[in-house]
């Protein structure tokens, strides 16, 4: 605030003095594109914020990385072991179980979650009542904390679903479906949905709310049907927050963490346990180096994922 | 008119609160618009699809203020027969509510302030400087760490907080702040490259500095984007479960979200006072929302409008 006077009060002398400095200012401004000189506080705005980073984010993944090639328990001596980790990464069936959990429940949540979120954007735009108010309630999830509301969720699970569902007779659900190796699954998508639609329905609003009218009114007198103009218009116009909401999406479906210790904490059995997971669960038994190759096959996973949504996404957006 | 141009942003920022509706009345799909037909088909199912939000979230609130006793008898949806609020008095002395909402509270405000700060900061830098080539690799720099799966940093960032004497709620924070800037700067930046360069040549032209046309031009055109920006980083902190859990290793300095977890382990029969408890950890968080949902609503919308 107190800059902010300063630095009017400066405006206004310099402009009072007048000629000669606004005219070489605006002789800068007209060559900008070519041999422009870079002003220092441009490098005082980037530098901390790329020096912070470098140390909070880049030091511990090459850290890491690198102690994955050891024998590190996370403290004390370790010596460089070669690729031991890796093999043994690779032929531990609890890690693949947990690799191929995580990676289906990210593919099947992100569909959940961005078809849901795509219509209901589309619907709370289109002329419906109570909008205000639909909305406010639509976005409420994404203000609460996953772990608790795994845990009111998971009181839900496992007393009121089976009471409803023996109250009505329907055999497969009086059971708990959270002890059900089988059906577990079921219950986070189902939780990391409800969490997850509201950011991704916020930027699907911004989305359709930025497709001019007249585009509609245009195809409306071409006599286009409102599923062709959802096609034609609304998908493609909205490709770039399709393809934002699909990429962070996934990324955070693959780091599931919270919900699933809340829900089901990884059982029954193993049969819930993400690679967030065994990787976290390492770290307390010690097996820190193990767990860090795991965590390394894991970014090289999550990057690949990432290269290929992109690519597909980017080819759609050009059709 | 040139004096003009730094104070209109300001107007449209606060202004906007109001004008959400009008916004979405003048730029979003004028399809039957005029027409005052309202779709009660989508209507209804809208509101069906609304109470599967609403259901959780009322079981929460109806199992708090119920007894022990009742709470137990596994029937959710039933409402407080005597009710009670012993489940929040034993609630607040079991968490020390004051003490954890207190840390909570610094790590989001911390948080809050500093991806603002520091989002915007470097996304202006960047989006006017594209033509080098340090600020155009710093942004895929940045943007690389949204692909870097947070488990494959936690242990090395545990002990490196600890060296740092950072295992505490400041380290939380300033993790916090780091994992924002990704998706903050790269919100910043799309919203700069909107913003016609005229405006802050103009401004140049007038005499004012880089960091006069950043403060008094730029910062206040981005309101609405920092709005959007604060509120995903408050409710990225305020919601952090795992960050805290592995950071801070003074149990007494432990956020909210964290201290839940005994309710699983030592309580876990007493349903009124769990619930209870997790009803005062949402709170704040339902309480900020209702309050500037409409600030999210309309940066969100102009964001993508500009």
């Amino acid at each position: 605030m107190a800059t902010t006077t300063t630095e009017s009060v400066t405006t206004a002398g310099r402009r009072r003095r007048g000629g000669a400095a606004p005219r070489l200012q605006a002789g800068t401004a007209g060559t900008r594109r070519k041999g422009r000189r870079l002003d220092p506080l441009f490098l005082a705005f980037l530098l901390p914020t790329l020096v912070l980073f470098t140390l909070a984010i880049t030091l511990p993944a090459v850290m890491g990385i690198v102690l994955s090639f050891t024998n590190s328990v996370g403290f004390g001596e370790f010596r460089f072991t070669g690729l031991t980790n890796y093999v043994a990464v690779f032929s531990d069936p609890a890690i693949l179980q947990a690799y191929l959990f995580t990676i289906g429940f990210s593919l099947v949540t992100v569909i959940v979650v961005n078809a849901v979120a795509f219509l209901l954007a589309i619907a709370l735009t289109s002329k419906v009542r109570g909008k205000i108010a639909l909305r406010a309630v639509f976005v409420l999830p994404m203000v609460i904390s996953g772990i608790v509301i795994a845990y009111v969720f998971s009181f839900l699970f496992a007393n009121s679903l089976p009471a409803l569902a023996s109250a009505i007779g329907f055999a497969p659900l009086e059971q708990s479906i959270l002890a059900n190796p089988d059906l577990a699954w079921i219950a986070i998508v189902v939780v990391t949905a409800w969490q997850a639609i509201p950011s991704t329905l916020l930027i699907y609003i911004a989305g359709v709310l930025s497709i001019p009218g007249e585009v509609y009114e245009a195809a409306a007198l071409d006599g286009a049907s409102s599923w062709r103009q959802l096609i034609s218009i609304t998908a493609p116009l909205t490709a770039g927050y399709i393809l934002i909401n699909l990429v962070i999406g996934f990324k955070n479906f693959l780091n599931s963490y919270d919900i699933i210790v809340g829900l089901t904490d990884g059982g029954p059995g193993t049969s819930t346990t993400s690679v967030a997971m065994s990787i976290f669960k390492g770290f307390n038994g010690g097996d820190y180096a193990y767990q860090m190759a795991n965590a390394t096959i894991f970014f090289v996973i999550a990057v690949v994922i990432a290269v290929i949504q992109l690519r597909a996404t980017r080819g759609k957006a050009a059709l | 008119m040139t004096m003009q141009a730094p104070l209109r942003p300001g107007t449209t920022a606060t202004g906007s609160i109001r004008s959400v509706d009008a916004d979405r009345n003048a730029g979003g799909r004028s399809a039957g618009r005029r027409g005052g037909v309202a779709n009660w088909p989508v209507t209804i199912v809208l509101v069906v699809c609304a109470l599967s939000v609403l259901v959780p979230l009322y079981v929460t609130v109806t199992m708090a203020f119920k007894t022990t006793s009742q709470a137990v008898d596994g029937n959710a949806f039933s409402l407080p027969a005597p009710f009670s609020v012993d489940g929040f008095v034993q609630a607040w002395q079991l968490t020390d509510f004051p003490r954890a909402f207190g840390v909570s509270v610094l790590v989001a405000a911390i948080t809050v302030a500093g991806t603002i700060l520091l989002a915007s900061f470097t996304a202006y830098a960047i989006a006017r400087n594209w033509d080098r080539r340090l600020f155009r690799w710093s942004f895929f720099y940045l943007l690389a760490a949204m692909f870097l799966p947070f488990p494959v940093l936690a242990l090395s960032q545990v002990k490196l907080t600890g060296l740092a004497h950072l295992d505490n709620p400041i380290g939380v924070a300033i993790l916090h702040v780091m994992f924002q800037l990704s998706f903050s700067v790269l919100l910043f930046t799309a919203f700069l490259r909107s913003i016609p360069a005229e405006l802050e040549e103009s401004a140049r032209i007038d005499g004012a500095s880089t960091g006069q046309v950043f403060w008094r031009l730029v910062f206040p055109l981005l309101a609405p984007m920092s709005a959007t920006v604060g509120i995903f980083a408050f409710l990225a902190s305020w919601n952090d479960f795992v960050m805290p859990s592995l950071i801070t290793s003074d149990p007494a300095l432990q956020t909210l979200p964290v201290l839940q977890q005994m309710f699983q382990t030592q309580f876990s029969n007493n349903y009124n006072v769990s619930f209870a408890s997790y009803l005062m950890a949402m709170a704040p968080a339902i309480i900020v929302y209702l309050v500037t949902q409409r600030w999210v609503m309309a940066g969100v919308t102009q964001g993508a409008i500009k």
